[in-house]
């Protein structure tokens, strides 16, 4: 693409959901691919600037939740037949034996979107593995990063608030992630697949009235119509931020890896493995807000046993989580024990 | 004059599902159609449509397949069998 997002011969997975954005996404990537593809027989001094030569596939998380998740994927298989393309999907059910509907159960509907949040993105990452592609899109698009950046100023998230507008994730040990769509406006996509008459599953999720971000994207609505310029200022302003080293200690850690899952991050265990510890220990709290007190109290005891389940001694209780390392291309899930 | 409507990209959920349908209006501006809308087709959620006689921002409405904001917007006089599609642009995906 024109930002040189990836490079010829790469190996993509978008993330489909069934939503307009990675619809849109899948759509667009797949006929830009083909149309360019074929020309480079006939235009060789193009060539370099627009064969895209892609090997694209879809990656779809279920999150087990009945009467949304289930609904749209049904959208994410019906595409794929229309697109041909090879699809993945995996659930929060295998990955970690706990479905959202079940976590929903257990703590009730305050901070489900953190477990969400935190095990979609894990999710990916492993997909993207078993798939082994060099990349992942998403369909984030124009109004999502403004909001996000809106979001980040409100909650004072120094760290993300450069870091959402990156078009391109720089991080060297995950897999890259890019925002093809960061400058396209959210009228913009639905338009599109109005026009295209592109069919796309549309309900918003029965967990998450979503509040914060609905505050910030009233907001920025009632921003738009007084300045028109507005989202792309923000996604401009958000760009531009630079913070230093010791404003903003994240910057600093040293990133490892996680002593259970294998999966990057800054602490032995990463904040994945903490939310299923508190959830498998009934105490959900465990991952939630200021972990630092609840982390010490209840895990320094048990910092022996963690690892000790990871490696063999699984019992029935403890459902574990399959290596990071241990995933291999193509290889399909393991059941827990 | 007849005037058709669609509804999509989860509108439709204000309608009980209703995706097409069309009402009969006297000479009138766009402004009255919503209001007559949220009047008489909304079944559930009226604020998720009009607020203070505004079109909640986030819902396009495209006046015989053009962006009404090159129409005039609310100012927009229907003519007989136009079609008014709103589309919702609902968070997700």
């Amino acid at each position: 693409m024109f930002l040189k997002l990836n490079e010829i011969g790469d190996k993509i997975a978008i993330a489909a959901s069934g939503g307009k954005d990675s619809t849109v996404l899948a759509h667009i990537m797949k006929l830009l691919n083909e149309r360019y593809l074929n020309r480079k027989i006939f235009f060789h001094w193009l060539l370099q600037r627009y064969d895209y030569g892609l090997d694209l596939f879809l990656l779809s998380i279920d999150e087990g939740i009945s009467g949304y998740r289930d609904d749209s994927l049904e959208t994410v298989k019906r595409n794929q037949l229309e697109y041909q393309l090879p699809l993945k999907i995996l659930s929060y059910k295998d990955l970690y034996d706990w479905s959202m509907d079940d976590i929903v159960k257990e703590i009730g509907r305050k901070n489900n979107c953190t477990f969400c949040g935190v095990f979609r993105r894990q999710a990916l990452d492993r997909g993207a593995v078993m798939l082994g592609v060099d990349q992942i899109v998403t369909g984030h698009n124009a109004d999502d990063i403004a909001e996000t950046v809106l979001m980040n100023i409100l909650r004072g998230d120094i760290a993300r608030l450069q870091r959402c507008t990156f078009i391109k994730t720089k991080s060297e040990e995950t897999i890259p992630r890019s925002k093809p769509f960061k400058y396209t406006y959210e009228k913009e996509i639905v338009m599109y697949a109005y026009f295209k008459k592109l069919d796309y599953f549309s309900t918003e999720c029965i967990y998450s009235p979503n509040a914060y971000r609905g505050h910030a994207r009233v907001f920025l609505k009632d921003l738009e119509a007084i300045r028109p310029s507005t989202i792309l200022d923000i996604i401009h302003s958000g760009e531009a931020f630079e913070t230093s080293a010791e404003s903003n200690p994240t910057n600093v850690t040293v990133p490892g890896v996680c002593n259970r899952c294998g999966y990057m991050s800054s602490r032995d265990l990463c904040k994945a493995c903490l939310l299923l510890e508190g959830l498998n220990r009934g105490l959900p709290k465990l991952g939630i807000g200021n972990t630092e007190k609840l982390r010490k109290k209840h895990l320094d005891e048990k910092e022996k046993s963690i690892g000790e389940y990871s490696s063999s001694k699984r019992t029935p209780g403890n459902p574990f989580i399959q290596n990071f390392n241990d995933l291999k291309l193509g290889s399909d899930l393991k059941k827990p024990l | 004059m007849k005037i058709n409507l669609e509804f999509s990209g989860g509108l439709e959920l204000l309608f009980d599902g209703l995706k097409q349908t069309s009402v009969v209006v006297e000479d009138s501006s766009l402004k009255n159609l919503f209001k007559k809308i949220e009047s008489e087709l909304i079944t559930q959620n009226k604020e998720l449509f009009l607020k203070d006689e505004k079109l909640r921002p986030g819902i396009l409405v495209l006046i015989n397949e053009s962006d009404w904001e090159l129409e005039g917007q609310y100012d927009y006089q229907l003519k007989d069998e136009d079609t008014i599609v709103l589309i919702s642009t609902l968070h997700g995906g």
